[in-house]
């Protein structure tokens, strides 16, 4: 006999945490909007369903995991931190600098940023990117697609 | 012969130098803006609005056209690439042709879309011509419960699309559905879990889910891993074009999306999306050839049907537009406005009356279609010279690509911040071995399946039961549960987690 309450799979155990936890705060998110009823539908009626649905889903998965034997555990793993917060830190600032900085400097900062995320980073490499980036998106978005993009920053005017 | 007669006519307006340069410049327009991920044909056509008011109806609707087929083309070659699916419709594409790029074979999965998308794309222009009248009588028998039991086996159907657990794939379907509820309620105008953010009342776009699931997910996974285990593509590129082996699986495999593409693309709400996954189905339950790659890991059928289902549903999906006025998708009602712009009202008339347009522009699919296929197989041997980018130069160009593609979307920074957030999630998608294919399916068609769930019940005073009395309703849903009875068996479901393990 096994002790009962053994995670026999980590991943699907905290997938089936999330989808319960997703499901009841949009279930309760719900109970903010008109209900209506089957006949008169309101904004509530579909989200409800969908939450108490996803909730149920989650809470199976949940079950299994801690039911069914897998080779294992099926581990989660290590977590790849540097690539993650830099990456996604890296999209945040693009966001940021875009509509200050202008295209021109946005470009370059969001390459060597992002180029951190690597494990061999070179300043030559990286600024002979940055250059060759910058000049094709001027060239594809700007010159060839006419998008309205900020290029230069704020303070100097466009 | 009516339809030869029609075709002659067509093809006698499509053939003007004039409209061949438009067909010819909106095809290029449409590829490319089809491989810059994010940058979508609904922005395109959107900003080409306003310079149509200086061209005639006919060379304005062909352009167009050609930049919604381009579109389709291009987003196809972003997912097998770099698996960011382009356009929604490429979604499917990106499983199996993905997985062939990265062992090599990009030139093989983007030659048998294209060639794929070319055959279907010439059947389909002459489905239009032959049926267009009364394949609109088949759409007139729709009513809301119908579309909603034809989502719900749709949706089913995305789950066999997952190669994991067929209950975790399940709830992604519905997860996708939940995030499409982030919007403002049509019907009532409530703001719904928008926390007071006036961008989340427009919803989320599709591309930022994409984006940050699919490909920066995707990108941070790769840089997890030790770079003695990344890799990302095979160094060894096995020939620009398919085997003969190759178009000996592709063949079967077009013929059947073409037929399922150029019936589902008839349906108003994303035909040509129902059928590249309803075309994935149709494949992965075929008997596999001994020692045929397994769908997931590369094969071409996995490529090749949804390609040719999609594409043969893009054009049937004009349909519709053409004859009902009804706009099936984002793309063809910025046509339909473009229509009204020139001062022709789309409906069953525009075939009467300005048979010129109606005939020219079915002629010209067909003519930026083969333009389409002369402008992208000379592309592959460069889209492949692309994959031996070192991949420390590639992510950047990526990553930078993707935040242009998501600010240009609504010239808003506020979707390239949820887009880092979506990059967040999905990692943890990945990190739980949740897919994110059903999510996406979910996503797109959550509207759509709400609207009509809640039409249908207005329409039987919210009697549910509806949805199985009537006979159309009843037989989809009576498919959609067989399906999952298929899914579950033993058998079957063993042979999923085989597919899984291998990994």
């Amino acid at each position: 006999m096994e002790r009962s309450l053994k995670i026999k799979s980590q991943r699907d155990f905290f997938s089936g945490l999330m989808f319960v936890i997703v499901g009841v705060v949009f279930a309760v998110g719900a109970t903010n909007y008109s209900m209506g009823s089957s006949a008169k539908p309101g904004a509530g009626y579909f989200p409800l369903i969908l939450s108490v649905l996803m909730a149920i889903l989650g809470a199976v998965v949940l079950f299994k995991s801690l039911t069914i034997e897998t080779e294992g555990g099926d581990p989660i793993g290590s977590i790849a931190w540097r690539p993650l917060l830099v990456i996604v830190a890296s999209i945040a600032v693009f966001g940021l600098a875009l509509p200050r900085l202008g295209m021109f400097m946005t470009i370059p900062l969001l390459i060597v940023m992002v180029s951190f995320a690597g494990d061999d980073f070179s300043w030559k490499g990286v600024i002979a990117t940055a250059v060759v980036l910058t000049l094709g998106s001027w060239v594809i978005f700007i010159w060839g697609l006419n998008l309205t993009i900020p290029l230069k920053p704020a303070f100097m005017g466009s | 012969m009516d339809l030869l007669n029609n075709l002659a006519l067509g093809f006698g307006v499509a053939f003007t130098a004039q409209n061949l340069l438009y067909a010819f410049f909106g095809s290029v327009l449409g590829t490319l803006i089809g491989v810059l991920p994010g940058l979508g044909p609904v922005a395109t056509i959107a900003m080409l609005l306003p310079s149509i008011y200086a061209l005639d109806a006919t060379p304005a609707l062909i352009m167009l056209a050609g930049i919604y087929y381009g579109a389709q083309y291009g987003g196809s070659t972003t997912a097998i690439l770099i698996n960011v699916p382009g356009e929604s419709s490429s979604v499917v594409t990106a499983i199996d042709g993905y997985a062939m790029a990265r062992k090599g074979r990009a030139g093989s999965a983007l030659a048998a879309a294209g060639l794929g998308s070319f055959f279907a794309g010439c059947v389909g222009t002459v489905i239009i011509a032959a049926f267009a009248p009364p394949l609109t009588e088949l759409a007139f028998k729709f009513g809301p419960a119908e579309y909603f039991s034809l989502m719900v086996l749709g949706l089913i159907g995305a789950v066999v699309l997952a190669s994991g657990s067929l209950i975790k794939a399940i709830a992604m379907i519905i997860l996708g559905l939940l995030l499409a509820q982030i919007n403002t309620d049509v019907i009532s105008g409530t703001a719904r879990y928008s926390f007071d953010i006036p961008e989340l009342t427009d919803g989320i776009g599709f591309v930022v889910i994409a984006m940050g699931v699919f490909g920066f997910g995707e990108i941070i996974a790769n840089l997890g891993m030790p770079a003695e285990h990344r890799e990302v593509f095979t160094k060894d590129v096995k020939g620009l074009w398919p085997t003969k082996q190759d178009f000996k699986d592709a063949w079967p495999a077009v013929m059947r999306g073409t037929a399922l593409g150029s019936i589902l693309g008839v349906l108003p709400g994303g035909g040509a999306l129902l059928a590249s996954f309803a075309a994935y189905t149709v494949e992965k339950k075929m008997k596999m050839r001994p020692g045929e790659v397994p769908f997931g890991k590369g094969n071409i059928r996995g490529v090749a049907g949804p390609e040719s289902a999609n594409n043969a549903g893009a054009q049937t999906s004009f349909i519709p537009m053409l004859t009902l006025g009804i706009p099936p998708n984002a793309v063809m009602a910025l046509m339909v406005g473009a229509m009204t712009i020139k001062g022709i009202q789309p409906g069953p008339q525009v075939m009467v009356s300005n048979p010129q347009l109606f005939w020219g522009l079915i002629a010209s699919m067909w003519v930026g279609n083969a333009m389409l296929v002369i402008l992208n197989l000379p592309l592959i041997g460069i889209w492949i010279k692309l994959l031996t980018v070192p991949y420390k130069y590639l992510f950047p160009a990526i990553t930078l690509f993707c935040c242009i593609g998501v600010y240009t979307l609504n010239n808003n920074t506020f979707d390239v911040y949820l887009t880092a957030v979506f990059a967040l999630v999905g990692y943890l998608f990945y990190k739980l071995s949740c897919e994110g294919a059903p999510l996406l399916l979910g996503f797109i068609l959550g509207p759509m399946m709400e609207e009509n769930l809640r039409r249908a019940l207005l329409l039987s005073r919210g009697d549910w039961s509806a949805f199985v009395t009537r006979p159309l309703s009843a037989g989809l849903l009576a498919a959609a549960v067989l399906l999952i009875v298929i899914v579950m068996l033993p058998s079957i479901s063993k042979k999923r987690e085989a597919t899984f393990q291998e990994e």
